[in-house]
């Protein structure tokens, strides 16, 4: 079976907008945080909002477990999210956690993790493992424009950083598949890492394909329970149908029928 | 010292508190958070006698107090449950059951047969009430010859406890509740998910790949309630109540409309904990209305 899950309230110590729609959102664990590991996510519940009926996964954007912080990066998109993005300093905030699989860390030192959107959550908390293994992480990060973009001093840190945008405001326009990186007949990197939207995923999925490298996608299927009691958030592998919740969040692309 | 402990028809639980089928996987799923043999039992992910892929995912959508589901018995068959699932799960003391559908007569009574062999499930409850597959299911439940003759079928090969789950999506519950009490039934247990649909308006698009699908949560508890109230009142063998149970309160609610035991489904999504909750809450209930056996509640309702 899988990792050990707990419910637990943890204390608000910050809510900081990043953006006119992202906030992160750094949480206190009262004890002793397990392990957690890059790609698995947390069941937030929601309080007091009527129309919020489940829980909302979120990412794990970064976790320092000898100080007990987790630390969300969340983008507002509906009443769960704002409310999240509301939440003030000594609140309690109601985790089950940790859930799903992780990042499988690679066999190579030349990888590559691709964000798109909000996707650029985990990867954070994966360049930050990477480079505990002694790989310096490259990242490729999309957005709408470079108002939608948060601060990337904490990714460049880690690694070189590039960024498109849809409009061009800031960095290559276009997709993530448009950046130079990916223009060219020899990619000099063995490994994708990608968390996203789908579109994105599966251009990548295709590229990495087409280009004989490993493609690690992790999904943001809708769920209910998170712990692989509702079979709601399934997707189709060529294993047949599988929980994103608990087989997921992280497939290798070439086990997903896309 | 209240006494929480109920006699539905045989089958002994230490409290009035299961697990509704499909919201609490094989229990495994919530033993991290508590001792699952602190409930009275638990039912099992619908089992089918052949493995099922289930829906294509959207499979889920969040409505107003509730949500939508259709899964579609996702599950990989009996003889898995049996060689590979029970073993792993034998060593529970709570009574698990084990929820069994099928398309035809011929299926539910192979799967029955094979559960009947484990000697470690003391009941099974039969599912005539799916709303999410295209055969067999409801299509079962929803007229009152088909029900009947599935439950003789199965009754002729299955000893122990029979619990028969049935659907709110029929004009007289109560016809369909005493049909299967009369075709042996040893328990019903109502309602499963009313037959629902969720659309997204910006995409003019279903929210579930099946267009239609079946509504849980505390949205469904006054129809549950309804009826629990209207088939208590009209057969002889027990009623174990569910329908958008989330808390003590409406725990209580369903026991004095009749049920002697409850099941807890949805809830187990939004808090892991919540049968523990519940549990402990129906003990200070009946502490608090110097209730000393949990069986004066049962039908108590002052009308």
């Amino acid at each position: 079976m899988c990792q050990k899950k707990y419910i637990d309230d943890f204390t608000v110590l910050q809510t900081r907008r990043v953006t006119h729609d992202y906030v992160i959102i750094d949480l206190q664990h009262p004890s002793q945080l397990p392990d957690i590991r890059p790609g698995q996510f947390v069941q937030v519940k929601v309080e007091d909002r009527p129309n919020v009926f489940l829980r909302r996964p979120i990412s794990v954007h970064d976790a320092d477990k000898n100080q007990g912080i987790l630390r969300l990066l969340v983008q507002e998109v509906g009443e769960g999210t704002r409310w999240m993005g509301q939440l003030e300093p000594g609140q309690k905030l109601n985790l089950v956690y940790p859930l799903g699989n992780s990042f499988p860390m690679p066999k190579t030192d030349r990888v590559l993790l691709v964000g798109g959107g909000c996707g650029i959550a985990p990867l954070l908390f994966l360049g930050k493992e990477l480079r505990k293994h002694g790989i310096k992480p490259r990242f490729l990060m999309g957005a709408r424009s470079a108002a939608h973009l948060i601060d990337m001093s904490e990714y460049r840190e880690l690694g070189d950083v590039y960024v498109t945008t849809e409009d061009g405001s800031e960095g290559t326009k276009g997709f993530v598949i448009h950046h130079p990186v990916m223009k060219t007949d020899k990619p000099d990197f063995d490994v994708i890492y990608t968390c996203g939207p789908e579109p994105m995923m599966k251009v990548l999925a295709k590229y990495a394909a087409n280009h004989h490298l490993d493609c690690h996608v992790s999904l943001e299927n809708s769920m209910a329970c998170g712990i692989g009691a509702c079979l709601c958030c399934v997707t189709a592998t060529q294993q047949g149908n599988k929980c994103t919740c608990i087989d997921g969040p992280v497939f290798d692309s070439k086990d997903l029928k896309w | 010292m209240v006494n929480l402990s109920v006699d539905l028809n045989g089958l002994q639980l230490k409290n009035p508190v299961m697990t509704a089928s499909g919201t609490y996987g094989y229990g495994e799923e919530y033993n991290d958070f508590y001792d699952i043999n602190q409930l009275g039992g638990i039912i099992v992910k619908g089992t089918t006698l052949n493995h099922r892929e289930g829906n294509a995912y959207p499979r889920m959508a969040e409505t107003p107090m509730g949500m939508l589901n259709a899964v579609g018995l996702q599950n990989k068959g009996v003889e898995y449950f049996a060689t590979t699932i029970n073993p792993r799960i034998s060593h529970f003391t709570t009574n698990v059951l084990v929820n069994v559908s099928g398309s035809t007569i011929e299926e539910y009574v192979a799967t029955a047969e094979r559960i009947a062999s484990l000697p470690n499930i003391p009941g099974i409850e039969l599912n005539i009430s799916c709303p999410n597959v295209k055969e067999g299911g409801m299509a079962f439940g929803t007229s009152c010859p088909s029900a009947v003759a599935v439950v003789e079928a199965v009754r002729q090969v299955f000893p122990r406890h029979l619990m028969v789950k049935l659907s709110p999506n029929v004009t007289n519950i109560v016809e369909i509740a005493k049909g299967v009490e009369g075709a042996g039934a040893d328990s019903v247990s109502l309602i499963n998910t009313l037959l629902g649909m969720a659309i997204d308006a910006e995409k003019q698009r279903p929210m579930l790949s099946t267009i239609t699908g079946g509504l849980s949560g505390p949205a469904v508890k006054p129809v549950a309630l309804r009826m629990v109230w209207q088939v208590a009142r009209e057969v002889k063998i027990p009623v174990v109540g569910l329908g958008g149970i989330s808390n003590a309160t409406d725990a209580i609610e369903f026991i004095l409309a009749g049920a002697s035991a409850i099941q807890v489904g949805t809830a187990n999504f939004v808090d892991p904990m919540v049968c523990v909750k519940i549990i402990d809450g129906i003990r200070d209930y009946m502490i608090r209305h110097q209730v000393n056996d949990i069986k004066e509640l049962v039908g108590a309702l002052r009308c």
